[in-house]
């Protein structure tokens, strides 16, 4: 009973750490912007598909993946300045739009260029199994789960402390207030799509080994990680956090104990749910809109 | 000017009338196909696309069929059978195709045969579910085993070894609840319980979960997976992680050597149904289907420096079939074309023999699926 | 705003197309895009008034769509309803379930209302999937066809009547809608929701009754197009249908009905003019659409207006 409980918890939070570091890309260009990036999804499957083509070429992995970290970030940064600079200040739905079509064309790209196969990395430290309190936990989830851990640690210390991040906290709070005290919100807008194409491009490849990875992987997790970003609450980096964990978790207890059939509707009847009696989401801000 | 404008004209148009007439006996033959080069049945539907437009190619060089060239009009319905609707009929209105070969998926198939069987066109499917002949389609055909035979295939074998409790672990896509059904209705025949039911979306990334409950069920004898593409790889890995021992069976939408290589280690000891193709080489030297799967695998490695698929291997036999047919047929006429197809006997294809009739719009039978085991990162013919 | 002449004018050049595109028509294939145009138009004026008027999201309206359908094609294929029944049947229900969800989902903002209607449709395409019993699963279902009074509906010619006899009668109806008296809550609220409320305009009622309306005619066209194409699938209710409708509505332009009927035309061609490009389809959709919503941001109808009005003397 345990020992299945167990198991089903460990599984959530490896697919939770995912959901997770997809989330905190949701938030990281929210915040800056106020644009849902729907690219987002393909911003890890990107990492993922670069780091296995040019392992392929013959590079070392470790060489690969800082690559193919580097490759998304570019994405990110030309999705920014071709797609949504010009784009100006345009409403919220033909935003949505603009980064749909942004999704496809990276999405294309990759299926013209890399194929349509599945493919998969080698697991970093092997493939033996942990045996836990009658549990089993593969190395490569302590590698998501800690790498995860890592990078969002490490976001906290950047924005709490670093100027850089403090600028970009300040853009998100009040981008007229920020351009006034001399932060340069241009290049805000700028980093935060480089930082959570990066982002996304880490998340990829840390699940590459356990899940595969294909040109069409980054549809469902970026819905996710979208549903992940809203159930924390838009705009929170904890909250993404929580939310990518907890959707995880979630998602593997309704496999386990309700039905399997029914897992994948479980995130969107709790976000109904959510939405419905929380309108900000679990740790959104309550703000006021200026009419 | 006018007067140039004049003789050139008129030049033209002598040329125009006596071209329609040189090539009135030289209409190609135009062969639709609409498959999903695209979307989650890219997998099965880019190998097919590629051995069409191989084999096709080749056909012309060799002079064609009937002294005309064959011609192939595609499209990509992207996994979804609404589209599937719509490209069948531009290919039988617009394009005029003379023959359909399409239908990657059984929803795609399924949604253009009603403008199939109305048109009165001879569509030869490339899906597996037994729905796609069973009821028999005046218009319909198909070339892969239904998931049916696939199942019982595989309920043969553990008869063989007194495996009587299995737990089924479905995919949620076409294929794999169109097989779970068919699973369900032949389990009884062999002495089979199905002691376990879950799914599993064919995206999804980790199904422990599933697993863990079908651990716990006691008296498990055996594991059966009907799934294609990455989702039965990744069914296979968790399975190892959580050290399961029953044997684990897996569909013949995994045939392939993709599977294996993703499965990695994991797919040490996995047993399947599978069309010859997968272990050409391993085939007796008086095996009938030997020299032509040997033949596909060479032709399609050395155009695309890549294995075969035996889904690929569906499309060639269908491209095949069609030809023939047609050569029996002497010419395209729809009706003709459809008779000759019905009336094919002893045709040996990829996938096996097939023997169509009125009442078998598909021609095989079991003993065109192998057993096949993975051993040592590679398949073994089991007997 | 559109003034009231310019609008009959348009209805009726609107009229007129409808009743020559035929003599153009070369053959069946083309009838059967003009079918699906007509149809997905229909939809988007419907959506239109809900995101470009009352200024709501809706990523899920292909659900609504597809509730539809199958309603229609489990009705008379599976029960015997006549499909006439069926299709109204199927509306009511699903007005009474956007009645349901309307208020509490209409009280969200931006992307929450983006991400709670997106997880609506979901759900239901999960569930048209999973109910394999009563939906076929999957694989989809067939679905007999349309008939009333006893008199069978087959063929191009007279599915492209029904087609555009509701095209031409939901423009009717949206553009009567905004500009009589009662839709000037419409325009007020499209021009400013908190001046609208301030001038006692119910906004909420006015969001629910909107949601409702345009759920209820997806539903109706989901009905005729399962009925039409013979057979329904559970992706006519999933989340890249959905996105379809809300381009078509955005890049024909929002709260201008002839702008969704050019959305719907684009969008519904693209499609079969990329097919040419072979495995680059997605990319160039993906361009195309980044493209005309970088340079056209108002979508093509009130963009191109601007212009025009611009430049005239």
């Amino acid at each position: 009973m345990l020992s299945q409980l167990l198991q089903f918890l460990f599984s959530g939070l490896t697919v939770g750490a995912t959901y997770a570091l997809a989330a905190l890309g949701f938030a990281i260009i929210y915040n800056a912007s106020g644009v849902i990036n729907f690219a987002q999804g393909e911003f890890i499957m990107l990492g993922g598909m670069a780091a296995v083509a040019l392992a392929a070429l013959g590079l070392p992995l470790p060489v690969a993946i800082v690559l193919a970290v580097a490759v998304t970030g570019l994405a990110g940064l030309l999705i920014e300045k071709f797609a949504i600079e010009p784009a100006g200040r345009a409403d919220v739905v033909p935003l949505i739009i603009i980064t749909i079509g942004a999704s496809l064309v990276v999405r294309g790209l990759v299926q013209v260029t890399l194929g349509k196969g599945t493919h998969s990395l080698p697991a970093f430290s092997g493939e033996q199994p942990l045996a836990i309190a009658g549990a089993t936990l593969l190395p490569q989830s302590l590698w998501v789960v800690g790498v995860a851990a890592v990078v969002v640690a490490a976001l906290a210390w950047f924005f709490g402390r670093t100027a850089r991040g403090k600028a970009m906290l300040a853009t998100s709070h009040n981008r007229l207030a920020a351009e006034l005290v001399g932060i340069s919100t241009r290049s805000v807008l700028l980093l935060s799509f480089v930082l959570s194409g990066a982002l996304g491009a880490v998340g990829g490849i840390l699940v590459a080994p356990l899940t595969y990875t294909s040109y069409d992987m980054g549809i469902m997790l970026g819905l996710k990680g979208f549903v992940a970003a809203t159930l924390g609450g838009l705009g929170s980096g904890l909250g993404a956090v929580v939310g990518g964990l907890l959707l995880g978790v979630l998602e593997a207890m309704t496999a386990g104990y309700i039905s399997s059939a029914y897992k994948d509707a479980m995130p969107f009847v709790l976000i109904l749910l959510v939405l419905f009696f929380m309108p900000r989401g679990l740790f959104g801000a309550k703000t006021i809109d200026r009419v | 000017m006018k007067k140039r404008t004049l003789i050139t004209s008129a030049i033209a148009l002598v040329f125009a009338q006596a071209l329609p007439a040189a090539a009135q006996g030289k209409d190609p033959i135009r062969i639709g196909a609409v498959l999903s080069t695209t979307g989650p049945a890219a997998y099965l539907g880019d190998p097919q696309l590629k051995t069409l437009q191989t084999y096709l190619a080749q056909i012309n060089q060799d002079g064609g069929v009937l002294g005309r060239k064959l011609e192939l009009v595609h499209y990509d319905d992207a996994s979804e059978a609404a589209k599937a609707n719509g490209f069948a009929k531009r290919l039988i209105d617009d394009d005029k195709v003379d023959l359909l070969i399409a239908g990657t998926t059984t929803g795609a198939t399924m949604a253009m045969a009603p403008l199939v069987e109305k048109a009165g066109i001879p569509l030869i499917s490339l899906s597996g579910a037994v729905v796609v002949v069973e009821p028999v389609k005046k218009w319909i055909f198909k070339t892969p085993h239904t998931d049916r035979m696939a199942a019982e295939k595989v309920f043969e074998d553990m008869k063989k070894r007194g495996i009587t409790k299995v737990g089924l672990l479905s995919e949620t896509s076409g294929f794999g609840q169109s097989g779970a059904k068919e699973t369900r209705a032949v389990a009884q025949k062999y002495g089979i319980t199905l002691v376990a039911d879950e799914t599993y979306g064919p995206k999804d990334t980790d199904v422990t979960a599933q697993l863990t409950k079908i651990r716990a069920v006691p008296g498990i004898q055996a594991l059966f997976v009907f799934g294609l593409g990455q989702g039965p790889a990744v069914v296979t890995k968790n399975y190892a992680q959580l050290g399961l021992t029953v044997p684990l069976y897996q569909s013949h939408g995994v045939a392939s050597n993709e599977f294996v290589r993703l499965a990695g280690k994991a797919a040490e000891g996995v047993r399947l149904p599978s069309p010859a193709l997968l272990v050409a080489n391993a085939l007796a030297a008086n095996d009938p289907q030997k020299p032509l799967v040997t033949s596909y695998a060479a032709t399609y490695w050395k155009q695309y420096k890549d294995e075969p698929s035996t889904f690929g291997g569906y499309a060639l036999d269908a491209l095949m079939l069609g030809v023939s047919a047609i050569k029996r047929a002497g010419g395209t006429t729809k009706e003709a074309v459809r008779s000759a197809l019905e009336q094919t006997r002893g045709f040996m294809g990829t996938t096996g023999q097939f023997n169509l009739s009125a009442t078998d719009h598909m021609g095989l039978d079991l003993s065109a699926f192998r057993m096949l085991e993975v051993r040592d990162g590679g398949w073994t013919l089991l007997k | 705003m559109n003034k009231l002449p310019s609008s009959t004018r348009a209805l009726m050049l609107l009229a007129l197309v409808l009743l020559c595109l035929p003599l153009v028509l070369p053959n069946s294939f083309y009838y059967d895009v003009a079918i699906r145009v007509a149809f997905n138009a229909v939809i988007a004026i419907g959506l239109n008034l809900l995101i470009g008027y009352t200024g709501q999201i809706s990523l899920g309206h292909a659900g609504f769509f597809g509730l539809g359908a199958y309603a229609s094609a489990i009705l008379s294929s599976r029960y015997g309803w006549p499909p006439a029944l069926a299709l109204v049947a199927a509306a009511a229900g699903v007005a009474t379930l956007a009645l349901l969800v309307a208020r509490p989902v209409l009280r969200l903002k931006g992307h929450y209302l983006a991400m709670a209607t997106l997880g609506l449709g979901i759900i239901i395409m999960i569930m048209l999937t999973n109910e394999s019993a009563l939906t076929g699963g999957p694989d989809g279902m067939a679905v007999p066809p349309f008939s009333v009074f006893g008199r069978e509906l087959s063929g191009e010619k007279h599915w492209y009547a029904v087609g555009a006899v509701a095209l031409w009668l939901m423009a009717w109806t949206a553009l009567n809608l905004i500009n009589a008296p009662g839709g000037r809550a419409l325009q007020a609220i499209h021009g400013s929701e908190i001046a609208a409320l301030a001038v006692g305009v119910d906004v909420a009622a006015m969001k629910v009754r909107v949601f409702v309306l345009s759920a209820a005619v997806a539903s109706v066209m989901g009905s005729l197009s399962a009925h039409y194409v013979g057979f329904v699938t559970p992706g006519v209710a999933g989340f890249l249908h959905s996105i379809e409708l809300v381009t078509m509505v955005v890049l024909g332009g929002m709260a201008s009905v002839f702008g969704s009927i050019i959305g719907t035309v684009v969008l519904t061609l693209l499609p079969q003019l990329l097919s040419a490009f072979e495995g680059w389809e997605t990319l160039a959709f993906g361009a195309v659409l980044m493209l005309c919503m970088i340079l056209l941001p108002k979508g093509v109808v009130p963009t191109l207006r601007a212009r025009l009005n611009r430049s005239a003397p």
